[in-house]
């Protein structure tokens, strides 16, 4: 099983290099807005994570996620639910 | 937070972008004079930047076509193609489209844009599962939101990756719907379709392929793609466009599925909005007549296309993966994008600039589309002008 501080730990890493010089990273920063990420790198975020813990996730939980933390949570959730796309 | 307010870094962006002589975003091009020359400003320019394929928007039977259909059903149909707007014109073509593509059925939609939100966003709904080429056009994803589908995205032209993605599905890979495009609209590039096809008869799957650039363009008849490499029976529905080789504007959607009519009772967008206008469909009609007859057309754009692409790889420019009526010139920030993009212009060329939220990888890009009207004379009078841009070009990107 994996836990919600593995995903956001994986998320973070994926995220360092992307960062602006001078912006700090953290679990609240916001993808979009602060951390100046398009549609395009935050679909690409997500596959990779797909592929680095072996789950489907749907682009649809992107809809009601800003944050580092939030995409962790949501992804979270969906290993949590038995009728979420998550093997 | 004030309506306009999330727009505030677009908006900077755009003014970033418009400091030079003419407006990136919708070039007003003054006059047309051909299906390959217009005019811009003082500038008389090959148009290098359309999706006029097979170079029929001044074909003389479709011009007669369209005048005629104005005289005899006037400007507009002005309603739904589920009450006053299917005119016998609308139910010819797709007999017409039926016919061409040997399938049982199809819908004519008001654009391509709409024809695949029509489709996918009423089949695929939220408790369908979608598997969608990261690449795909704006529609598709647009179609996908619409209906609610659970959307799962594979990396771009990677059969293997969309398989590794279907495997960790199980069952439910058997009913979702793998969409992807016979040509590229970016990259001018081919999907690896032999082996979706592959894959799909091994994991399952329905296969909708868009062929909006690649009707009129591949295949001996010039059905797509699918036509091209042998597929079509594994193909469960083709979409495309009247706006790229046909040379109008309006969609389709083709299928052999016994239900697919079922659609015109559950789409949207091809419910709640006015149907394509009888002088669109007429020319169409014309279009693709011309289209069948004229098999010469395709191989006059294969030759310009593999003109402009041998010519603009061997000046070293990065260009798309493989020769295609679609030739991307890949460029650096959006400021060189912009000065490479207005300098063609000055030199007699227009081409599409797409801004990097576009572009696959975020790079600028000027997407050159060539035409079978183009002359090879105005292909090289196209490669000269990248030509004398080679040399800024390389050292502005050298310098960054």
């Amino acid at each position: 099983m994996i836990s919600q501080e593995q995903i956001l730990e994986r998320l973070l890493a994926y995220l360092r290099p992307m960062a602006p010089p001078g912006t700090p990273l953290h679990p609240d920063i916001d993808l979009r807005q602060e951390l100046g990420l398009d549609s395009i790198k935050v679909m690409d975020l997500l596959m990779e994570l797909e592929d680095a813990f072996d789950i489907s996730i749907p682009l649809n939980i992107l809809a009601d996620v800003h944050t580092p933390a939030e995409l962790a949570r949501a992804v979270f959730s969906l290993t949590e639910h038995a009728d979420g796309l998550v093997r | 937070m004030a309506l306009f307010d999330k727009f505030g870094k677009l908006a900077q962006a755009r003014a970033d972008l418009m400091q030079g002589r003419l407006n990136p975003f919708g070039t007003r091009i003054d006059e047309i004079l051909s299906p390959t020359e217009g005019r811009i400003g003082d500038h008389r320019v090959i148009l290098a930047g359309t999706n006029n394929y097979l170079g029929l928007t001044f074909d003389p039977d479709c011009i007669q076509a369209a005048q005629q259909a104005l005289e005899d059903q006037g400007t507009g149909t002005t309603g739904s193609r589920m009450a006053n707007g299917s005119y016998g014109s609308h139910m010819a073509l797709e007999a017409e489209l039926a016919d061409f593509f040997a399938r049982r059925s199809v819908i004519v939609f008001s654009t391509g844009y709409m024809g695949n939100l029509g489709v996918i966003g009423a089949l695929a709904g939220p408790e369908d599962i979608v598997l969608l080429d990261a690449d795909c056009h704006a529609s598709i994803y647009d179609a996908c939101k619409l209906g609610g589908a659970q959307v799962i995205r594979f990396r771009h032209n990677d059969a293997a990756d969309l398989e590794r993605r279907m495997r960790r599905l199980g069952e439910r890979a058997r009913t979702a719907l793998i969409l992807v495009e016979g040509i590229y609209s970016m990259l001018g590039d081919q999907a690896p379709l032999r082996e979706i096809v592959e894959i799909k008869q091994r994991l399952g799957g329905y296969l909708l392929v868009d062929e909006a650039h690649s009707v009129g363009v591949l295949g001996t008849h010039g059905r797509g793609l699918a036509e091209e490499l042998g597929v079509e029976a594994e193909v469960d529905i083709v979409t495309g466009t009247f706006s790229k080789s046909l040379g109008a504007i309006g969609g389709f959607a083709a299928s052999h599925h016994p239900d697919m009519d079922l659609l015109r009772c559950a789409s949207r967008p091809y419910i709640f909005t006015a149907s394509p206008s009888p002088s669109a469909i007429a020319s169409v009609r014309a279009a693709l007549q011309a289209l069948r007859s004229r098999p010469e057309l395709r191989e006059r754009l294969w030759s310009n296309a593999r003109q402009l692409y041998r010519g603009l790889a061997a000046l070293g420019y990065r260009i798309g993966p493989q020769p295609s009526p679609i030739v991307p010139v890949l460029l650096g920030s959006p400021e060189e994008g912009v000065a490479f993009w207005e300098n063609l212009i000055e030199r007699g060329v227009y081409v599409n600039l797409v801004p990097p939220l576009a572009t696959p990888g975020g790079q600028a890009l000027v997407r050159c589309s060539v035409s079978a009207a183009h002359t090879p004379e105005q292909i090289e009078r196209i490669i000269q002008a990248f030509a004398a841009l080679r040399a800024p070009a390389a050292k502005a990107m050298a310098g960054a």
